[in-house]
């Protein structure tokens, strides 16, 4: 069962192009909301659906578009296209080989909540998937699927691109915002939530370009059909991002409910020279790691929620027994300290504090009280290291870089001890 | 010179928001596809364009990385280090590129030809170990085609740079099927974009 990337898989040569995409009932669904359904109706249908944000959060998209106040206007719609959690690259996919299926969504989603202009903010470092997106938004205009009047409903959309700069945190929604109004991508604190105060301080819905690609099918298939497929809480298909350690990385979309292990071994074709998997990220670089013991977690929201993660991002990365963790977590160490906005104190300095130590570990030069000292500021960042993380930051980027101590020091701190040189002292 | 502040294409977008300050992003690859990186001059220009003080358009343009304030290479290549292309080799790519380069990560060599810096996560991590030169991607690279690259840019001298080019003569393992050839390729260290003005076709 797949939607996202069915005419992909059919039509590689010109899934992309606007000819393939009427020749494959492309624009169908929007013509029928916008021509046969009232805007309640198609919202309706999205909360049927019960689809989950697919940007990291997972909540559940009607239900967002329900916090809009009723009498504001305008209001906005911004896709979310920043894409940069290491790990992850299906959007990059859906929008260089499916961009009218976004564009589709976007209509019918601007539709169903009233809005007349639309914004898709796409990483910077993806200059070849906004080339795609700007060409099939150029058809789309010509075709009459965007500008006034679309299918002589009445019903008027603008989208425009915009293109960031290599700022993962403008992954975050209301960073993107700022971004958007020309600002510093620094995050607001919340609430407001954007759907009251958003872009231009007006009630804005931000939905991640998967999340929007898939309601095309909802609309022309039924939000019912679309919660019937997979398990509860965990309706639909979903891409997910492979990479690592596996024979064959990728992106793979699936109903969700089957175990890591066969996601791995069936999709990834198993770990590189039958290896065994020492650890595996489910969700994303933000997430905690799971062991090799935990493969048989099935794959479901809740699933990985309640042993402890989260499915995140929905990026996949296997780590097979050769892996120095030590080295796999100060990459994700340093990749947050990096990426760290800087404005709350205990993310721009734990960031960089744990980045240090580990780098120190990794070059042999290691104390026996720097396992201490990483749960310490750890601990400073996301108070009780529980999950889901406790909050003392204005976003979650702080307590991501959590993940990948606790990771290590809870399931390999052996390993970690070892790294450490004997009869080194606690100066 | 003609004056680029005044060309359809800075209209387009300057039109393109209900509030101009939004245009700074785009205005600033703009200016940097017209002088190669952005100079003082350059930010006053798109201050005066977006109705904000050069001191607000410094600030935000120092906040994302790929705006660049010093001058960069013809060529600039970035390095993926993350989990996902560090799992598989990416330091051994950087430093046979950075040694070929004879500068190191951050720099570029005298001739200002190459730049080379290591950056995060470019979405390609299941083609990994990947790069781009000037943001155009190639996925599946060993440290010996990394060095092969740097001289095939210094001795080709490619006018543009093309994705699907390198990717064929440098390239291996991708993320996922490319689909159709594009074209399309950047003529400087500034993302392709028809919307900027930064592209150019293959002949
Ligand atoms: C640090 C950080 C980075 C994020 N990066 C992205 C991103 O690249 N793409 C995305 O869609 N959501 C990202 N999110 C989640 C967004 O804030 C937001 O929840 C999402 O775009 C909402 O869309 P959805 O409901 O369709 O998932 C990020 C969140 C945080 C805290
Ligand atoms: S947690 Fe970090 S990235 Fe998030 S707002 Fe605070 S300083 Fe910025
Ligand atoms: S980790 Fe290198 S491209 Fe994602």
């Amino acid at each position: 069962m797949k939607i996202l990337t069915t005419r992909m898989e059919a039509h590689p040569t010109d899934s992309h192009t606007l000819e393939r995409y009427l020749e494959t009932d492309g624009y169908q669904a929007a013509r029928k909301a916008l021509t046969t359904m009232t805007p309640e109706a198609v919202h309706e249908e999205a909360k049927a659906s019960s689809l989950r944000g697919r940007g990291g959060a997972g909540f559940p998209c009607g239900v967002k578009w329900g916090f809009l106040p009723p009498d504001t206007r305008p209001r906005y719609l911004v896709i979310n296209g920043d894409e940069s959690e290491p790990g992850t690259f299906k959007d990059r996919q859906l929008l260089e080989r499916d961009p009218h299926q976004l564009i589709e969504g976007i209509i019918i989603a601007a539709y169903a909540i009233d809005v007349h202009d639309a914004y898709v903010y796409i990483r910077g470092e993806y200059p070849k998937p906004a080339r795609r997106l700007e060409r099939a938004i150029a058809e789309a205009y010509e075709a009459g699927y965007l500008g006034q009047n679309i299918f002589g409903s009445g019903f008027d959309l603008d989208v425009t691109l915009h293109l960031g700069a290599g700022a993962y945190i403008c992954g975050e929604e209301t960073a993107l915002l700022n971004s958007l109004e020309g600002k510093r991508g620094e995050p607001r604190i919340k609430p407001p939530f954007p759907a009251i105060e958003g872009l231009y301080g007006k009630p804005t819905i931000v939905n991640n370009v998967e999340t929007i690609s898939n309601i095309p099918w909802i609309v022309a298939n039924g939000g019912a059909a679309y919660a019937a497929i997979g398990p509860e809480g965990s309706s639909g298909t979903r891409l997910f991002s492979l990479s690592g350690h596996v024979r064959k990385p990728g992106n793979y979309e699936i109903v969700m409910g089957m175990t890591f292990r066969e996601f791995i071994d069936e999709y990834g074709g198993g770990v590189r020279e039958d290896r065994e998997v020492k650890c595996f990220i489910p969700g994303g670089a933000s997430a905690p790691w799971f062991t090799g013991d935990q493969l048989d977690i099935p794959i479901t929201i809740d699933d990985v929620g309640n042993a402890g993660s989260m499915l995140g991002s929905g990026a996949i990365v296997v780590m097979d027994e050769t892996t120095n963790v030590v080295e796999a977590a100060h990459s994700i160490v340093s990749f947050f300290a990096h990426e760290s906005c800087g404005q709350c104190t205990p993310c721009r300095e734990g960031t960089s504090w744990l980045e240090m130590v580990l780098a120190r570990i990794l070059r042999g030069e290691g104390r026996p009280v720097d396992l201490d000292l990483l749960l310490d500021v750890s601990d400073n960042i996301a108070p009780g290291l529980g999950w889901p993380p406790k909050m003392t930051t204005i976003c979650p980027l702080g307590p991501s870089a959590v993940s990948p101590i606790t990771s290590i020091l809870r399931n390999f701190r052996s390993e970690v001890e070892a790294m450490i040189p004997a009869g080194v002292a606690n100066g | 010179m003609t004056d680029w502040t005044t060309s359809p294409q800075v209209e387009r977008i300057l039109s393109a928001y209900p509030d101009k300050k939004s245009a700074v992003m785009p205005l600033l690859y703009v200016a940097m596809t017209e002088y190669g990186y952005l100079t003082d001059e350059a930010i006053q220009k798109v201050a005066r364009l977006v109705g904000m003080t050069s001191v607000q358009v410094s600030s935000v343009a120092t906040f994302y990385t790929m705006y660049k304030r010093q001058p960069v290479g013809t060529y600039l290549v970035s390095v993926c280090t993350s989990i996902s292309c560090g799992l598989l080799g990416a330091k051994g790519v950087l430093d046979s590129i950075a040694d070929e380069a004879g500068v190191p990560p951050g720099e570029t060599d005298d001739a200002g030809q190459v730049s080379v810096e290591h950056v995060e996560c470019i979405g390609a991590c299941g083609g990994a170990p990947a790069l781009q030169v000037n943001y155009e991607l190639i996925e599946g690279v060993t440290p010996d085609q990394g060095r092969a690259l740097v001289q095939w840019l210094r001795s080709a001298t490619p006018p543009l740079i093309n994705g699907d080019e390198m990717q064929a003569l440098f390239g291996g393992q991708r993320s996922f099927d490319w689909g159709p050839p594009d074209p399309t390729g950047a003529v400087g260290p500034v993302p392709a974009l028809e919307g900027l003005g930064s592209t150019g076709e293959a002949p």
